[in-house]
C-alpha cells in the first residue's frame, strides 16, 4: 500500500477496497513514527486531516469523486493552508495561522484531495539542504546523516520514507528537482505561470513556481492536474486553456510506437551540464540513463549554452533583490513575530527582523537590499535581467536543435549535514545545473535513475549508496511530453521504484 | 568590490535589521565571498540585451475598477501581535 501509485490507490478507493480514512490513518501513523528521525514536517494536525478524509469518503459515497479525492497529500510550510499553522521554516511566521487558502490548496481541496500535514523547508525556501528551517534540519531518508536536499527536502524526504503518496513543493533555483534528485523521486517544476502562487509565501516572485512531489511521472502528471490553472489574484499567472498533462503518458511523441516509444525524440546534451565539478557517479549513472533513452529510440545531439556559467551570479542578484523586496511585509505589525522590548518604530522593525529571521534570510536580504541601493542598480540588477534574456536565449536556439534538454539534476549526491553551511558559495553552487530552468522560466523534471556512493568509504561509516536524478529542462508548456518521456523511462526501469533499505517489504 | 563594516551597518539598517559589531564582521566575510561570486557577471558585454522580467513577456492584467474585497478585518487582526479598537498598535510616531 505505501508504495502504491497515487492512480493505483485512486483505483483502491474507487473499488471501496478502502477507505479515505483508513488511507490518511496508515501515513498519519507512519509520519508519526518516522517523524523524530526524519523531522520531515512541521506540523501536523492529525484531527483535520482526518475530518478532510471522513468528507472524501462521504463525498465519493454521493458518488463525486474525481481522481485525486481522498488522496492525503502532505504541503511544503510555504502554502497557506485556512487554519493551519504556515511557518515557511521561519521563527517570523511560527505563530501565524492562515486566514485564508493558497491557490493550489483551494483548488486541491475542491478535488477532494486530503491535507496530510504542512512539510519542513529551507527558511523561506532559501537554501538547498533543508538545514536553515527554524524548526531543525530534514534528515535524507537513504541516510541520517546527509541532508536531503532542499528547499523543499520536507516533501521529498515525506515521499521517499513513503509517508505521503505526493507532496507538493516550490521551486525558485532548483528546490522541488534538487531534493527530489537527493531522494531519490520524481519532481517538476512547471513553466513559470502555469501554478498560480496566490496564498504561496513569496520569495522571489520572478522565479517562484509551485509543483509536485511524488514517486513516478505518471503521478506528477495526477498532482498537476490538481495543482495548475489560470488566477486571476496572481498577477503573473497565465491565462491558458486547461490541459491534460496525463495526456501523452503512453505516446509522447506521434513518432514513437512499439519497442521504440520515444523514435524520434531528440535530446540535447548541454556541454557545460557534463563538466568540472560533476561527480563521476552522478556522471556515470546519467550517461547509463541516456542509454536507456536511446534505447527506447531517442537520439542525443550535442548542445550549447554559453551562458549557463553566469546563471548562478546573475540568480544570486535577482533572487535576492526580490527577496528584500518581498520580505520586507515582515515588520511586526499585521502579523508574524513582534519583538518583546522595543524602543520606537524604526527599533521595532530592526529587533522583530533580527529576532524573526536566521542567518541565511538576514544574508539574503543584506545582499538584495546592497544591488538595489542607490547607484547599484544598473552595475547588478539589471545586468542581471539582461543575463536572463541571454540565458532563455541559449535555450531557445538549444530547441532549435532538440526537444527535450536533459542532464544531472545536481552536480552530486546527497551531502552530509552541516557539511556546506560554512560556505554560502559552495551551497549554491549546488543549483549550478537547476537555476538557469527558473531563470528562463521553462519547465524543469527530476528523475531518479540510479545511485552513487556518497561521502566516506564503505564500510567505514561512509554514506553508502544515494540516489542520483536526471533532468529534463524542456520548451514552454511542453510539460506533457516531458512526463510521457518520463514515464516512457520508468516503464523501462525501477529506479524510481526503488525506496530506502528499512522500507523493502 | 569589498564591503567595511560600516557599509554592513548601513546596509542593514536599510533593511531594518538590527545587528552588532560581531555579527556584522561574521556577516561581512561571506557578504564578500558573495560578492566575489556575483562579479563574475562582468565577464559578459550585456550592450543592447534586453532585460527579462517574465518568460512569456507578459503585460500585468488590467480589471474593471470594482471592489471585489470582502471585509475580513476580524479573521485578519485575530492575528496580529497587537490590536486596539480595529487599529493595529506601533509605537507613537507623531509627539
Amino acid at each position: 500500500m505505501i508504495n502504491a501509485t497515487v492512480s493505483a490507490l485512486s483505483a483502491s478507493l474507487a473499488a471501496k477496497e478502502l477507505s479515505s480514512v483508513e488511507l490518511a490513518s496508515l501515513f498519519l501513523d507512519r509520519i508519526a513514527a518516522a517523524q523524530p528521525a526524519l523531522n520531515a514536517f512541521v506540523t501536523l494536525d492529525p484531527e483535520k486531516t482526518l475530518a478532510q478524509a471522513k468528507a472524501a469518503d462521504k463525498r465519493r459515497a454521493r458518488g463525486e469523486a474525481g481522481p485525486l479525492t481522498g488522496i492525503p497529500i502532505a504541503h511544503k510550510d510555504i502554502w497557506c493552508a485556512a487554519g493551519w499553522r504556515t511557518t515557511c521554516g521561519s521563527r517570523m511566521l511560527a505563530n501565524f495561522v492562515s486566514p485564508y487558502d493558497a491557490y493550489v490548496l483551494e483548488r486541491l481541496g475542491a478535488a477532494g484531495a486530503v491535507n496530510l500535514g504542512k512539510c519542513n523547508m529551507d527558511e523561506f525556501a532559501m537554501g538547498s539542504s533543508s538545514e536553515t528551517s527554524y524548526f531543525g534540519p530534514v534528515r535524507n531518508p537513504w541516510h541520517p546523516d546527509c541532508v536531503p536536499g532542499g528547499s523543499s527536502g520536507g516533501s521529498a524526504a515525506a515521499v521517499a520514507a513513503r509517508l505521503a503518496p505526493g507532496a507538493t513543493g516550490t521551486d525558485t533555483g532548483g528546490s522541488i528537482r534538487q531534493p527530489a534528485a537527493l531522494c531519490g523521486v520524481s519532481g517538476l517544476k512547471p513553466t513559470y505561470g502555469v501554478v498560480s502562487r496566490y496564498g504561496m509565501v513569496a520569495f522571489a516572485s520572478s522565479l517562484d513556481q509551485g509543483g509536485p512531489l511524488g514517486k513516478s511521472a505518471a503521478d506528477l502528471a495526477l498532482l498537476l492536474n490538481g495543482m495548475a490553472g489560470f488566477d486571476a489574484r496572481d498577477s503573473t499567472s497565465l491565462d491558458r486553456p486547461t490541459e491534460d498533462y496525463t495526456r501523452l503518458l503512453h505516446s509522447p511523441l506521434e513518432s514513437g510506437s512499439g519497442p521504440k516509444p520515444l523514435a524520434g525524440l531528440r535530446i540535447g546534451l548541454p556541454k557545460q551540464y557534463f563538466g568540472e565539478g560533476l561527480m563521476p557517479d552522478v556522471a556515470a549513472a546519467v550517461e547509463a540513463a541516456l542509454g536507456e533513452l536511446k534505447r527506447l529510440g531517442a537520439v542525443t545531439v550535442e548542445v550549447d549554452l554559453p551562458t549557463s556559467d553566469l546563471a548562478v551570479p546573475a540568480y544570486y542578484v535577482i533572487a535576492p533583490a526580490e527577496a528584500s523586496s518581498n520580505l520586507s511585509r515582515f515588520d511586526g505589525v499585521r502579523y508574524g513575530h513582534r519583538a518583546q522590548d522595543y524602543g520606537d518604530l524604526i527599533d521595532m522593525y530592526c529587533r522583530t527582523r533580527a529576532e524573526g529571521f536566521g542567518a541565511e534570510v538576514k544574508r539574503r536580504i543584506l545582499i538584495g537590499t546592497y544591488v538595489l541601493s542607490h547607484g547599484y542598480y544598473d552595475a547588478y540588477y539589471l545586468r542581471a535581467q539582461k543575463i536572463r534574456r541571454l540565458i532563455a536565449e541559449d535555450f531557445a536556439r538549444a530547441f532549435e536543435r532538440c526537444d527535450v534538454v536533459a542532464g544531472p539534476t545536481s552536480p552530486t549526491v546527497a551531502f552530509k549535514i552541516g557539511a556546506k553551511t560554512a560556505d554560502p558559495v559552495q551551497m549554491y553552487l549546488n543549483d549550478i545545473y537547476t537555476i538557469p530552468a527558473n531563470l528562463a522560466g521553462l519547465p524543469g523534471l527530476s528523475i531518479p535513475c540510479g545511485f552513487g556512493r556518497g561521502a566516506g568509504s564503505e564500510p567505514s561509516g561512509g554514506t553508502g549508496r544515494l540516489p542520483v536524478g536526471l533532468q529534463f529542462v524542456g520548451d514552454y508548456f511542453s510539460e506533457a511530453k516531458m512526463l510521457g518521456i518520463a514515464h516512457q523511462y520508468q516503464l523501462a526501469t525501477d529506479w524510481h521504484l526503488r525506496a530506502p533499505q528499512e522500507l523493502k517489504a | 568590490m569589498s564591503l567595511g563594516l560600516d557599509e554592513v551597518k548601513r546596509i542593514a539598517h536599510l533593511a531594518r535589521i538590527a545587528v552588532n559589531d560581531g555579527e556584522a564582521a561574521a556577516v561581512r566575510d561571506k557578504l564578500n565571498a558573495i560578492f566575489a561570486m556575483i562579479a563574475k557577471m562582468q565577464a559578459i558585454d550585456t550592450a543592447g540585451v534586453e532585460p527579462m522580467a517574465h518568460a512569456q513577456d507578459l503585460m500585468l492584467r488590467l480589471r474593471e475598477d470594482e471592489v471585489t474585497e470582502t471585509d475580513r478585518h476580524a479573521a485578519f487582526q485575530k492575528i496580529a501581535p497587537q490590536v486596539e479598537a480595529d487599529l493595529y498598535l506601533v509605537p507613537r510616531v507623531i509627539e
